[in-house]
């Protein structure tokens, strides 16, 4: 385990030193401590390495992500996990706003609430908050899966496209073009997986499905009004 | 036999554009959309003249006395700035709107010309990056296509806040050109309108923009130029603020830049000219210090040498061409000029790059209509253009005395018009006036 403390390294340094893994140090552990809500801490990694973050963390945290395994003891700021490709993040606290911004792929957790437009522009990236989400989650999701253990707010899914939601609180509004859709034994199957790869213990049987009308798809002249 | 009917008498207010347009709208319930730049009048670069060199200056000889045209771009921040031999770069283009060959011809001759050539809404294709020796990747609001890996293969990062064109809106391409590999780049399914964001999903304000960029430069090891991209309107305070938010270079795109599709309304009637664009951006460069320590490249209809040592008199480090570029590749040039007729226009007229139809296979993904275009063709084309403009910037600059076109400067303009002498601060000829400044 190497342990780098960034009350006495800087963030510079600790970036390139993530990124020039190599080797056997691919899959070495690493910890991160005195972070101080530092933002764009271990971006662009690219390694199966494992990285865990001591305390809580600015924006971006975790940004870019390839295969790297990053856990964060703490709360997090802005776009935690932005464009994720791969690997997995988990959050043991809360998000800011825009949590998983167009991932792309892999898994991002957090264990506790999410802030407006979780999941925006997502595409590909699985998504689970055991709590709730802010308003416009979801707003333009492409692909991949938002789970949302607690309530969403206003606007959940607005514009979005093939992304799928499941929700087990209360939701707050649907936004344009986002609808409830039947939760068939094969989406319940398919939220088990995601619940069980994502490490949290709910019953799937307690969650409901929203995706897309599909309306909006081509402009039609007597659908304006929705826009 | 007389006719004694007063002569037929066009409206002013009504012409036949507008009242074509309203039995359009009329007919169909929505706005036009549709692709290339501004059609309507505005003031530019064509209302400033050089002052050439008399008596009071000497000139240089023009096929004897070199007049130098390289820049170094991202001098700011970046470990490894880019370094172009002649000040007029290729603007991001997606592909999608544009084909594959087209995007490979834009690289090709940008590499044989020395300078940048850039990704677009969508990300970077193989051809683009095989092609371009120096390439300038795009993160736009729509994120289609972001992929760290090709953040790391570009040579600099252009993150786009906005386009002259559409200042204030994303982008939109049209279900017909969303073919599997486009729709495939995009995650998107096949077929759809797809209508890109206007913001960024995850930064919103200047503060916010200047922890993207140090994210950027964290991911890519400060390697790269960080540029910001806007459209033009409240150019002092943006240009201002993108250099607070540490970008390496600003590039502003005047209301004259081109699209690949947007609605007519959006092109017409959102921004502000390039021609007083620029003296806004060098101003607010110059006030915080920054003239030259944070360069500037200017876009927006810019057709010729003439607009290329135009803009850089007025401070421009450097320009960058879009429609221009596919005009030297075949854009609106009468050939297939029945396909022109089967889009409802005419060579020298047309603007449907919206429809993937294009007769000249540049905006297009069907492959017998790309097949028109030969990369290799294209490139050969563009760099012809290429090296007509340098060579008339350069005659320009020498005619002025100056052995490099970031010489020339802004006291060597006047200003055929009022208006163009006041939105480029540049006297009137004949006077010493600048149109809100009073007499000097
Ligand atoms: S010729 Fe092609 S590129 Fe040019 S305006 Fe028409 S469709 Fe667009």
């Amino acid at each position: 385990m190497t342990v780098i403390d960034l009350s006495k390294t800087s963030l510079r340094d600790l970036n390139q030193r993530l990124h020039d893994l190599n080797g056997a140090d691919r899959n070495n552990e690493w910890r991160i401590t005195n972070p101080s809500g530092e933002h764009a801490i271990a971006v662009g990694l690219n390694a199966p390495t494992n990285v865990q973050i001591d305390g809580p963390v600015g924006y971006y945290c975790g940004g870019m992500n390839k295969e790297a395994m990053i856990t964060i003891n703490g709360h997090c700021g802005w776009g935690v996990g932005e464009n994720i490709m791969s690997g997995f993040i988990r959050v043991k606290g809360n998000a800011s706003e825009s949590a998983g911004a167009s991932g792309r792929g892999g898994m991002i957790v957090i264990e506790g609430d999410a802030s407006s437009r979780c999941g925006i522009s997502m595409k590909g990236v699985d998504i689970v908050v055991t709590g709730s989400v802010g308003h416009m989650s979801a707003f333009l999701a492409q692909k991949g899966h938002l789970v949302v253990g607690g309530d969403v707010g206003p606007d959940l899914g607005a514009s979005i496209y093939e992304a799928v939601i499941y929700v087990q609180g209360k939701v707050n509004g649907l936004g344009t073009d986002c609808i409830e859709k039947d939760m068939t034994p094969e989406h319940r199957k398919n939220l088990a997986r995601l619940l069980q790869e994502a490490g949290v213990d709910m019953n799937p049987a307690g969650f409901r499905r929203y995706g897309s009308a599909r309306k909006l798809y081509h402009f039609n002249v007597d659908h304006a009004d929705a826009y | 036999m007389t006719d004694n009917r007063p002569p037929r008498r066009r409206s002013a207010s009504f012409p036949p554009e507008v009242l074509a347009e309203i039995h359009r709208a009329a007919d169909q319930g929505v706005y036009e959309i549709r692709g290339f730049g501004a059609k309507r009048y505005l003031p530019t670069f064509d209302d400033l003249v050089f002052l050439g060199a008399s008596v009071s200056r000497y000139p240089l000889e023009g096929y004897r006395e070199k007049c130098e045209t390289n820049i170094t771009i991202g001098t700011r921040f970046a470990k490894k700035p880019i370094e172009l031999k002649i000040p007029i770069t290729i603007a991001g283009m997606s592909f999608g709107s544009l084909g594959a060959k087209a995007k490979e011809a834009l690289g090709k001759a940008a590499t044989e010309m020395g300078t940048s050539t850039t990704t677009g809404d969508g990300g970077m294709t193989e051809e683009e990056r095989q092609s371009s020796k120096t390439l300038v990747y795009q993160v736009l609001p729509s994120r289609y296509g972001m992929n760290p890996d090709d953040l790391r293969r570009g040579d600099a990062i252009e993150v786009v806040v906005g386009q002259g064109a559409k200042p204030g809106g994303g982008g939109m391409l049209l279900g017909q050109k969303i073919t599997k590999r486009v729709a495939d780049m995009r995650t998107l399914p096949e077929g759809i309108d797809q209508r890109s964001a206007s913001r960024h999903p995850d930064w919103t304000g200047p503060d916010d923009l200047a922890i993207k960029i140090k994210e950027l430069r964290e991911i890519t090891d400060w390697e790269k130029p960080i540029y910001v991209k806007i459209g033009a309107t409240r150019t002092s305070y943006d240009v201002a603020l993108a250099v607070k938010a540490g970008a390496d270079v600003v590039v502003l795109d005047g209301m004259q830049g081109g699209t690949g599709a947007t609605q007519d309304v959006f092109i017409e009637h959102v921004g502000i000219p390039t021609l007083p664009a620029v003296r806004l951006a060098v101003n607010a460069l110059k006030e915080l210090g920054m003239h030259r320590e944070v360069q500037l490249i200017v876009s927006g209809g810019i057709r010729t040498g003439a607009d290329v040592a135009k803009a850089m008199a007025l401070g421009a480090d450097a320009v960058s061409i879009g429609t221009a570029a596919l005009v030297a590749m075949g854009c609106n040039k009468a050939v297939h000029i029945e396909d022109y007729h089967a889009l409802g226009t005419e060579p020298g007229y047309c603007h449907h790059c919206h429809t993937g139809l294009c007769p000249v296979g540049i905006t297009t993904q069907e492959p017998e209509l790309e097949a028109r275009l030969a990369p290799e063709h294209g490139a050969r084309l563009l760099k012809n253009y290429l090296t007509t403009m340098v060579l008339e910037a350069q005659t320009l600059a020498r005619a002025c005395g100056k052995s490099h076109l970031l010489n020339l400067e802004p006291e060597d303009l006047v200003a055929l018009t009022m208006e163009a002498a006041a939105m480029a601060g540049v006297p009137l000829a004949g006077t010493d006036w600048i149109p809100g400044r009073g007499a000097t």
